[in-house]
């Protein structure tokens, strides 16, 4: 609703009223020449396009998984947590050293020397993954504990830039030779990546073997990935709308001295909420590292900063928003990378979160602040 | 003794909110704390609920100093606290502020059957069961706010204005409601602006000063108090 005021001043109005309609102009000039490139390209080279489009479900599904951490964390303590993408890092490297080092993946092979193959695969990667989860979760409620909760009190400029050093902490502390290491790394995975491709029916790709042209492919790590970051999101939803301890997250996030009127260990549903963050991205990082096969320290600043923007684009504070969001800026992506060029893809997701700041900063799904009594 | 608060000193900053205040409880009892705006009533009970803490002074509550203990322990030991404004879950729906009500307790019969009765109390709430809080009208959301304060089953109900903004006749029902849920022997601490409802149905009361106690005694001594009548009761 509009605020009526009783003088109105035009002189500060009108130059505002302009500006905002040559911004407006340009928002959708822009975004009918983006619209422009997708219909035509899609009318060009459909099955081009449909690799596109799989390629950038890949992504959003990871940036998802990721963005929920983000998004519930904002919700209960206002805070920007930018050492999140750096645990979706670890999560990554925990799962390498497990598989690299300990051969925790073939467990189920040591144990049950008769175990089916398949089983064993199964197993021995959902090992994998929560181990990760767990050691993510450790090290995110460490953090909050030590880093954060010192400073709930205090001004919320203190606090984010406490996560951006966490964050560089993480990231550089990593780096060192007797930690992880400065170095790419080679990812062994846990399981065989398979991948197929379709045209006239979906036919297996042999290693060694390129996909025909014309034809769209995809991978085991491709399904594993959405159908784990759906997963993520119904279970969350179940989480936040059913369970005792849900209620009492959102019952925190609008108002914490109520909450504790009502026994509501205030402090405990914090640290839950950066626990159940980080075990997504933990889960997010493990599956990434599969997908793409190189790991190194600094892994988890883009995909972090990307769903950050996805969750500030769906409406930062809202778990669906978050999910659409990051679907919504995989696609950017990729069809940035095929469309226009794939250094631009960076550049394409910050352009986003300047246009949603610019146009909408409540994002799709936010509602504007209420002032509280 | 249910209660008994011991020359309590409280401290917003440089303000000093309340100084030295004592008063007392008695099991089964309900007391009303009267005073103008800004003479220490919230901050009484916020600080019994352990929302702040005193500088001096101690609360003994059954015999335990509870003078430093958590604002969520305090809920689990059976002190109940409506605090002034509602302060309803806005996104929550009736149905889930309730159970936030109710969120030191374990056995969901029981707190079925505790939800049987607040509904049975404000029929109103059973038909907005599913509404967001936030949707409520005041008069609903003060219904909840006393609901939700008796989804723990306390011993000791702190009530802070639970006729603000309400109509003569829901006053008049939320009064009743009050002194039927004191007489299912649930002792009440409750802060009024209107004095003349307070005291119709309290038994003891304490008038508040800017931080003071300037008077104490019997319900009918204190109504029947010629100060009190002038500044309290506009007769
Ligand atoms: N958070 C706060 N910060 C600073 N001063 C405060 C704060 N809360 C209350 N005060 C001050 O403490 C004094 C007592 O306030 P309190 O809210 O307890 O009054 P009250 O008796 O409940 O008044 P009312 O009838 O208006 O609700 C007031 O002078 C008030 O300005
Ligand atoms: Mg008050």
């Amino acid at each position: 609703m509009q605020k009526v005021s009783s003088q109105p001043s035009p002189v500060i109005h009108e130059p505002k009223a302009s500006l905002a309609w040559i911004g407006q102009l340009f928002l959708v000039a822009v975004a009918l020449l983006a619209l422009y490139l997708v219909v035509s390209n899609l009318i060009k080279n459909p099955i081009l396009f449909t690799q596109f489009v799989v390629s950038g479900l890949q992504l959003g599904f990871v940036y998802a998984m990721i963005a929920l951490g983000y998004t519930m964390v904002y919700g209960i303590v206002k805070l920007i947590n930018f050492a999140h993408g750096d645990v979706f890092m670890v999560g990554a490297f925990v799962s390498f050293y497990a598989v690299s080092r300990f051969n925790l993946h073939k467990w189920p092979e040591t144990a049950f020397p008769g175990i089916s193959e398949g089983l064993a695969v199964v197993i021995g990667s959902i090992t994998v993954m929560l181990l990760s989860m767990i050691v993510c979760v450790m090290m995110a409620v460490t953090i909050e504990r030590v880093a954060y909760k010192p400073l709930r009190d205090a001004p919320r400029i203190a606090a984010l830039i406490t996560a951006i050093g966490v964050s560089f902490f993480l990231e550089f502390f990593g780096a060192l030779n007797f930690v992880f290491s400065p170095r790419f790394i080679p990812y062994d995975r846990p399981f065989e990546v398979v991948a197929w491709y379709i045209k006239d029916g979906i036919h297996r790709i042999t290693e060694g073997q390129a996909p025909p042209d014309n034809s769209v492919t995809f991978s085991n790590i491709f399904i594993i990935i959405v159908l784990a970051s759906i997963l993520v999101q119904f279970f969350l939803q179940f989480l936040v709308r059913s369970t005792k301890i849900g209620i009492a997250m959102r019952a925190t996030s609008f108002d914490k001295p109520a909450a504790r009127l009502m026994g509501i260990e205030v402090d405990r549903v914090i640290s839950f909420t950066f626990a159940v963050g980080a075990a997504f991205a933990g889960l997010g990082g493990v599956l990434y590292a599969i997908a793409y096969s190189s790991i190194y320290t600094q892994l988890g600043i883009l995909p972090g900063l990307k769903a950050f923007v996805a969750a500030v684009l769906g409406g930062i504070g809202s778990i669906p928003g978050a999910f659409v969001g990051a679907l919504i800026m995989g696609q950017a992506e990729a069809l940035t990378m095929g469309y226009i060029s794939t250094p631009m893809r960076d550049a394409v997701a910050f352009t986003i979160l300047i246009i949603v700041l610019l146009v909408r900063p409540t994002g799709i799904f936010g509602e504007p602040e209420k002032e509280k009594a | 003794m249910l209660l008994e608060v011991n020359n309590l000193d409280v401290f917003y900053g440089a303000i000093h909110a309340l100084q030295g205040i004592s008063f007392n409880i008695q099991k089964g009892e309900i007391v009303t704390l009267i005073g103008a705006n800004g003479a220490g009533k919230s901050t009484t009970l916020r600080t019994i609920s352990g929302l702040i803490r005193p500088r001096n002074g101690s609360i003994i509550y059954k015999g335990q100093d509870i003078t430093t203990v958590a604002a969520e322990q305090i809920v689990r030991m059976g002190i109940s606290h409506v605090p002034e404004g509602r302060k309803i879950f806005a996104p929550l729906t009736v149905k889930e502020n309730l159970r936030m009500g109710a969120y030191t307790r374990n056995d969901p019969e029981e707190i079925k059957a505790s939800m049987e009765r607040v509904y049975t109390s404000f029929p109103r709430l059973r038909e907005r069961e599913n509404q967001l809080g936030g949707t409520l009208s005041g008069g609903e959301q003060q219904m909840l706010a006393t609901g939700r304060g008796l989804m723990s089953r306390p011993e000791l109900l702190l009530l802070d204005e639970p006729s603000m903004g309400l109509s003569p006749i829901l006053v008049q029902e939320i009064f009743n409601i009050i002194k039927e849920i004191n007489s299912q022997g649930t002792s009440i601490l409750l802060v009024e602006q209107n004095a003349q409802m307070a005291l119709s149905i309290a038994h003891r009361a304490y008038v508040l000063e800017t931080g003071r106690i300037a008077l104490e005694g019997d319900a009918r001594e204190v109504s029947n108090n010629p100060q009190v009548k002038a500044v309290y009761l506009g007769i």
